[in-house]
């Protein structure tokens, strides 16, 4: 019996190590989305090209759509944004942006500059859609269902392979859910 | 006594230093926008508030201390929410909603957080008992050093034979012959 209390601190220690050990290898800017299986936040915003029209929640639900967050100042938007081009034929998914904390023209200039992929791009200067959606940086990636519920957050950039795995099967499980009229 | 005087001179010295190192730091984290408060209570509550809650970006900075551009969004969201007269509780839960329970530096009771909550004092508890265990044991093992009736009466024997020591060589060949 005493041999055994005597083991036990080692065995306390190891079981430290271990948990410890595996803290090192999480990453730990990726958080877990809090917004995931909640109705997209209502808004009421002018569009990035134009300072007159009013866009709500209202005009983008309906398709399976992907929500993308955007600034100028964010360099992996740029890095992105050759990819979210290609994404933008895709017909299995409509593209929106929203323009992050930035300001009108320059915002306007790059699209101009790199061609616009976004069906409109809300623009939310002061970044409080960003705040109701839980966004913490730029960028960022909403999948939406047809029911104007939030699937899927994922921040960083999108490129083929991000693509393959973390949204195309989602995107799949989407169509086949609508078409079955969940 | 002139010692004394250099110590305190040397003290001085290093509060100064310290006093505008943390001067120049929070001068330079202090965030850029102002915000006009219709009251005292409410500013209290706005800077109280930030402080409480986490900047998601930067994840050991408050929304007080952040320049990070959610930080900054999140401080607009939070002027705006308190302007629409929202109560504390409902602003934290709606944070927590939108960012999850991480937004807050001090999380609530709940099963998931009993461990960060109580994993301390329990920790102290088991080690108080193990310190009583430890003292309980001690006098125990005093009563096993006690000498028994045939070690009390060899240790008698021999502190009467060193006694007399200097006497005669009789004696010390005698306590020879007994080894």
């Amino acid at each position: 019996m005493n041999k055994i209390i005597r083991f036990i601190p080692l065995v306390l220690v190891i079981a430290l190590g271990v948990v410890l050990y595996r803290g090192l290898s999480l990453n730990p800017n990726e958080m877990p989305s809090a917004m995931i299986g909640k109705s997209m936040p209502d808004f009421s915003l002018s569009t990035l090209n134009d300072a007159n029209k009013t866009v709500t929640k209202a005009d983008f639900v309906g398709d399976i759509v992907l929500l993308n967050v955007w600034a100028t100042w964010c360099p992996t938007c740029k890095y992105e944004h050759p990819y979210l081009l290609e994404l933008s034929k895709n017909p299995q998914v409509t593209l929106y942006g929203i323009n992050y904390k930035d300001e009108r023209l320059p915002a306007q200039q790059w699209l101009t500059h790199y061609e616009d992929p976004y069906q409109f791009s809300v623009f939310d200067d002061e970044g409080l859609l960003g705040v109701k959606l839980g966004v913490f940086g730029a960028p960022e990636t909403f999948v939406i269902d047809h029911h104007g519920i939030i699937r899927k957050r994922f921040a960083g950039a999108i490129d083929v392979r991000v693509w393959r795995k973390e949204f195309e099967p989602l995107i799949k499980q989407l169509i086949t859910e609508k078409q079955q009229g969940k | 006594m002139s010692e004394f005087k250099l110590f305190k001179r040397v003290l001085f010295v290093v509060t100064m230093v310290v006093t505008a190192f943390f001067a120049v730091t929070t001068a330079q984290a202090s965030p850029v926008e102002t915000f006009e408060f219709q009251d005292e209570v409410t500013k209290v509550r706005f800077q109280a508030l930030s402080k409480e809650l986490r900047c998601p970006k930067c994840q050991n900075q408050n929304l007080a201390d952040s320049n990070s551009t959610v930080a900054s969004a999140l401080r607009l969201d939070l002027y705006n929410l308190l302007i629409q007269n929202k109560s504390d509780t409902e602003i934290v839960d709606l944070m927590v909603d939108r960012y999850g329970e991480f937004v807050l530096y001090r999380p609530r009771v709940s099963s998931l957080t009993y461990i960060l909550w109580f994993g301390p004092a329990l920790l102290i508890l088991i080690g108080i008992l193990i310190v009583i265990m430890i003292l309980r044991k001690k006098p125990i093992s005093k009563e096993n050093l006690a000498l028994n009736s045939d070690q009390q009466t060899k240790l008698e024997q021999l502190l009467s034979d060193s006694a007399d020591v200097s006497s005669t060589s009789k004696s010390a060949s005698e306590q020879k012959e007994k080894e």
